[in-house]
């Protein structure tokens, strides 16, 4: 049969020489190897103190967009919950009232919107089928928890901040998303 | 001995039928059945006097007839024309039938606001799905799209006349089905709207009927507006006892709940039977209806996703192993603030309130036509900045 790699051995099966019966010879080379890794560049960082920055098309933790007047975008079109292979996404709708034009975007919003983080596989097809630039895949990833409880996401953990009245936790939510877009 | 009744020979795209003289071309392409059936938006076989507006229907007429077989000048709307013997109909082998197809759909979508997902009807639209087998990519128009406000006609309908293709088959049931008509099409061009005259509701026993004739989402069902989109409902076929109509409805349901009541619709978008008011709008629980068994949908449509059939759950294992029951589950629904709220309660579209502490209180249109407020009385003109 062809070999895969050229680094294929045969297995000896002699017996061992009195050099090798020793062992201490192959222990101090062991040890060799794992102190020389004392020496070298540390792979790893001390987190949450200092984190590894994301890829521009990493896909986290969901969050409902807003227009830049702060309105709500989502219309509860249940598009998202279509496309969800995992079936983690639910919603309830409601009709916008006279006075509420500056809370929410359209004639219809979520009233009620869940994610069950558990469930969600993160491959981002809500993101595809929104038809209204309301639902993102931002750059963090749901925060552990002791319970499964905190694990269901309703309307206000995704919501972004509302630029109007918090701009920076705006824009820091926002990360990079649609700036590396070309 | 019975005279032997004549039939025409037609031939439509390659496939010959024999049809009784007087029958439509569309008519003879749905007994063929298939991809060479011409999309109708106005034309309903079940209303007389329909079709003819929309042009979506336009065929070519190769040869006209045995006796006569030059082809007509120009494509022709197959649900106003009749075969004659020998005819030879092209639609989807021309190409220019194809093109023109393209052309009415562009034009259908010139006023249309393609808010499909705030539409109720999406999922279930003629004007959705004829845009995505027949339409362009994109829309060439770049000008305002004329708009109107939403009216409510009478407690149950409600009327987005800026969704509205004008392919007047509400007008027709209104006249044929509900017997009285109220309602019909305003002003003329650009400017003609469905409406009724001020302070005129419909309240026929008949007309909610308009909704189902409706191939856009220009009439809906009032009581089921925002409640839940179209395919997330399972269509179930069911029957009552009615005393004005048969009581052959479709159940559009969730879990225990029925969310929506329609007509059953056949393959082609049109109801079997016309349902009364009462059945559509009334009789919203399931001991209310006998339960047929649920509806075939058609496997490539959107109201088919998450309908799945012949499950087999698998058992729970956890109890038979270990003897007891398990310590860490998490019920979803405990946590779930979702479907806290019954919304078969109220007849009309949840609000904020209604989620906020308020079970029963629910959108009112600001614009009620019987009490005159509203009403769009200048007319709407794309071209004029002033109307809304």
């Amino acid at each position: 049969m062809q070999a895969l790699t050229n680094r294929k051995q045969q297995v000896e099966r002699k017996p061992m020489t009195v050099w090798e019966k020793l062992y201490l010879p192959s222990i101090f080379k062991g040890m060799g190897i794992t102190f020389s890794h004392l020496f070298k560049k540390k792979p790893t960082i001390n987190y949450p103190e200092e984190q590894r920055p994301f890829s521009s098309v990493f896909r986290g933790l969901h969050i409902l967009n807003r227009d830049e007047e702060g309105r709500e975008k989502c219309t509860a079109c249940g598009l998202c919950a279509l496309s969800c292979p995992a079936e983690a996404i639910t919603m309830e709708a409601a009709e916008r009232q006279p006075g509420e034009e500056h809370l929410y975007k359209e004639e219809k919003y979520a009233a009620k919107y869940e994610i069950n983080m558990l469930r969600c596989i993160f491959c981002g097809l809500c993101e595809e089928a929104c038809p209204k630039d309301a639902i993102y895949l931002s750059q963090t990833f749901a925060p552990a928890n002791y319970g499964r409880k905190g694990f269901i996401y309703n309307k206000e953990d995704l919501l972004i901040p509302d630029p109007n009245t918090d701009p920076e936790g705006y824009e820091k939510a926002k990360g990079d998303i649609g700036k590396n877009i070309k | 001995m019975a005279e032997e009744k004549k039939l025409f020979k037609v031939t439509i795209d390659n496939i010959t039928i024999e049809v009784e003289p007087g029958t439509s071309i569309l008519q003879a392409a749905r007994m063929i059945g298939g991809d060479i059936v011409p999309p109708t938006m106005c034309y309903y076989s079940k209303l007389k006097n329909t079709g003819g507006y929309c042009r979506t229907c336009m065929v070519k007429v190769a040869a006209g007839s045995t006796a006569d077989p030059r082809p007509m000048p120009k494509l022709v709307a197959s649900c106003r024309t009749n075969v004659m013997d020998g005819m030879i109909v092209e639609n989807i082998t021309n190409p220019a039938v194809l093109e023109a197809r393209k052309g009415v759909v562009e034009f259908l979508l010139i006023n249309h606001p393609l808010d499909c997902p705030v539409c109720d009807q999406a999922g279930e639209c003629d004007l959705q799905d004829l845009s995505y087998a027949h339409g362009t990519e994109g829309s060439r128009f770049e000008f305002r799209k004329r708009t109107f406000e939403r009216i409510d006609l009478g407690p149950y309908i409600q009327l987005h006349m800026t969704r509205c293709i004008l392919c007047y088959r509400c007008v027709h049931t209104a006249n044929q089905v509900a017997g009285q008509r109220e309602h019909g099409v305003l002003d003329r061009g650009d400017h003609a709207q469905i409406a009724t005259y001020i302070r005129e509701s419909l309240d026929s026993e008949f007309i909610g009927n308009v909704i189902d004739v409706c191939p856009v989402g220009a009439l809906t069902d009032r009581t089921f507006r925002f409640k839940n989109r179209v395919w997330f409902t399972k269509p179930v076929e069911a029957h009552r006892d009615c005393p004005t109509c048969k009581g052959k409805v479709r159940l559009w349901m969730r879990g225990d709940d029925v969310l929506r009541v329609t007509g059953r619709k056949d393959q082609w978008g049109e109801v079997e039977d016309w349902i009364c008011n009462d059945c559509r709008f009334e009789k919203k629980k399931v001991s209310d209806w006998v339960i047929e068994g649920p509806t075939t949908v058609n496997r490539h449509s959107v109201i088919s996703q998450g309908h799945y059939t012949g499950i087999k759950k698998p058992g729970e294992t956890f109890e038979p192993l270990m003897h007891r029951k398990p310590k860490l589950l998490m019920d979803i629904h405990a946590v779930s603030n979702v479907n806290k709220v019954d919304l078969n309660n109220i007849p009309g579209p949840a609000t904020g309130k209604t989620f906020n502490g308020d079970p029963l209180s629910m959108g009112n249109n600001p614009t009620d036509v019987k009490e005159g407020v509203g009403r769009n009385m200048a007319g709407t003109d794309s071209t004029n900045p002033d109307t809304p």
